[in-house]
């Protein structure tokens, strides 16, 4: 165990009789006691709604949620936390930009351009964008490798182009997309970029104001914090043209039998009772990452990337998806002859966690000519003992398959 | 809860070679089901006539799991009234949910080493997607008989 484990108290138990290693983070992290306690001292010792009460529970309550506001804008450098809404998640931050900001604003003639390698959350929001208003989706061409060509991608964004919404790191590939060249290109021709960073904003030092994009969404249950609870991102001058997509309490001005009008950014877009135990967790999470530090996070998993790519190549008849080299530490790949299910079915007995199946990311399974995959994936609290199991446990797989499949 | 219990011989026997795997030409039955999850696809076909199921066959991607249990199941009914096959739907996901079953009642013995696949319930899903696409067939078959 490597000295991040040890916060992580899920992953000191055995699964099927043997230790359990956990390479499905990229589907959700783990929690380290920190964020857990933070949660439970939430319940235990001020449970009580936010914005409301003037009594002592709600202003500590209120304290504590408009707090970790403050800590993810730091995180993601944004300029102020007016830009910095809490959703359910990245497929809710994905909606609200795209029946939001998109749908009054597209129509004929207009396009939308996204990557074939998209996780359907950030897929199936354009495609509804596209009927709905007559828009066109188009698809950027990856390179066989899962990349994209920088040149190709910025010939393919044109002055019809009015938005771009791609992620930073595929969920299935590792590949790291040139967000901010393509912010650029985007922006020279008027358009918008809006950036999935679920797989980002976890692992690497993600700064808003660097990349210069219009819109970033995240979760926290991807960043060691709870589920339910996740960040929509946006620049002030475009949160603030956009209509609220949920009405009710909490997020009005001022209501009349006939008009309302909203509260000023970002609560206009908080409707209702907040995941305010979700917020809590989400800053001790960003708070256990920073103690950390992204760079070392990123490093880290970089180099567990490498050393998983290295070692998994040598399992013959395995094969690995997306780029060799610069690659978040996602590892999809395949077994020849041996189904994805049963692979991940063989390493659960032996204890290893791995995911298998479309990824939700059925387009991409399609370009990349498979049905289904099996994918590895590492965060701070795994380290090469675990990528080692993994590779005994591959081993063992295909021996397995090769007596049984006589 | 070992591995042999779940990819037993027979089971990896009908996995390598599938029966009734194909296509049939007209006058099916047809039912396309996937799993949503993992993006296993199957194809069920099945000649009904005079209430009685003639020829099943199947097409798929999946793992060894589903493939088997669709082998399986187009074997099992082939001569069997729809309310027989209906019937064994029935069984088999009782079967799945691991309750105690009457294993007689399959007309094909080797369906009796799926019973391992209650015990990972991560892959009762893959085996009991052909039998659903049998229930929804027969049953649809079923309607239009009684219909007028
Ligand atoms: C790249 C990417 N985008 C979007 C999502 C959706 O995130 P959530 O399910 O937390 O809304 C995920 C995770 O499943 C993801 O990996």
């Amino acid at each position: 165990m490597n000295r991040y484990a040890k916060d992580f108290p899920i992953l000191g138990q055995q699964v099927n009789g043997n230790p359990l290693v956990y390479l499905d983070s990229s589907a959700t992290s783990q929690k380290p006691f920190q964020v857990i306690e933070a949660v439970e001292t939430y319940y235990k010792q001020y449970n009580s709604n936010v914005h409301r009460g003037v009594h002592t529970l709600g202003s500590r309550a209120t304290d504590a949620y408009e707090g970790a506001r403050e800590k993810v804008r730091r995180l993601i450098n944004a300029e102020s936390t007016q830009e910095i809404v809490y959703t359910r998640g990245t497929t809710t931050a994905l909606n609200i930009v795209a029946s939001s900001y998109a749908c009054p604003r597209l129509g004929e003639g207009d396009e939308i351009l996204i990557s074939p390698s998209e996780h359907h959350s950030n897929l199936i929001p354009w495609q509804q964008v596209a009927k709905k208003t007559g828009a066109a989706l188009k698809y950027f061409t990856l390179e066989p490798d899962g990349t994209l060509d920088l040149e190709k991608a910025k010939q393919a964004i044109n002055e019809r182009t009015r938005l771009v919404a791609i992620a930073q790191v595929s969920n299935v590939l590792g590949t790291i997309f040139p967000v901010k060249e393509l912010a650029k290109a985007v922006h020279d021709r008027g358009g918008v970029i809006v950036v999935d960073g679920a797989q980002s904003v976890p692992h690497m030092k993600v700064d808003v104001r660097e990349l210069d994009c219009d819109f970033l969404a995240f979760s926290g249950h991807k960043m060691a914090g709870p589920t339910g609870i996740g960040v929509l991102y946006g620049k002030k001058e475009l949160l603030e043209a956009m209509e609220p997509v949920e009405f009710g309490g909490e997020m009005i001005d001022h209501v009349d039998l006939y008009e309302s009008t909203w509260k000023e950014l970002p609560w206009k877009f908080e409707g209702g009772t907040p995941l305010i135990a979700g917020a809590v967790g989400l800053g001790a999470a960003v708070d256990y990452l920073e103690q950390v530090g992204m760079d070392t996070v990123a490093e880290h998993d970089r180099k567990l990337a490498a050393y998983a790519v290295k070692r998994m190549e040598e399992v013959e008849g395995l094969n690995i998806y997306g780029p060799r080299e610069d690659r978040m530490g996602i590892v999809t790949f395949n077994i020849e002859g041996v189904h994805p299910h049963d692979v991940a079915t063989v390493l659960d007995a032996e204890g290893i966690a791995v995911r298998a199946g479309h990824h939700c990311c059925q387009p991409l399974m399609r370009w990349m000519e498979v049905a289904a995959t099996a994918r590895a994936s590492f965060y701070l609290y795994n380290d090469e003992a675990d990528i080692d199991r993994l590779v005994q446990g591959l081993q063992k797989t295909k021996e397995y398959f090769g007596n049984v499949l006589r | 809860m070992s591995l042999d219990d779940l990819y037993r011989r027979v089971i990896m026997d009908h996995y390598q070679q599938p029966r009734n795997r194909g296509k049939m030409e007209d006058g099916a039955v047809t039912v396309d089901l996937n799993n949503p999850t993992c993006g296993d696809r199957i194809s069920v076909q099945m000649r009904i006539k005079d209430d009685t199921i003639e020829e099943a066959k199947f097409l798929g991607e999946g793992c060894s799991i589903s493939l088997a249990s669709a082998s399986m199941m187009t074997e099992a009914v082939k001569g069997l009234s729809v309310d027989q096959a209906l019937h064994l739907v029935d069984l088999f996901s009782r079967m799945m949910q691991g309750e105690e079953v009457d294993t007689d009642e399959f007309p094909l013995e080797d369906i009796e080493a799926l019973q391992g696949v209650a015990n990972f319930p991560a892959r009762i899903k893959c085996a009991t997607l052909a039998w659903k696409a049998l229930e929804k067939g027969a049953g649809e078959s079923g309607e239009r008989l009684d219909s007028p």
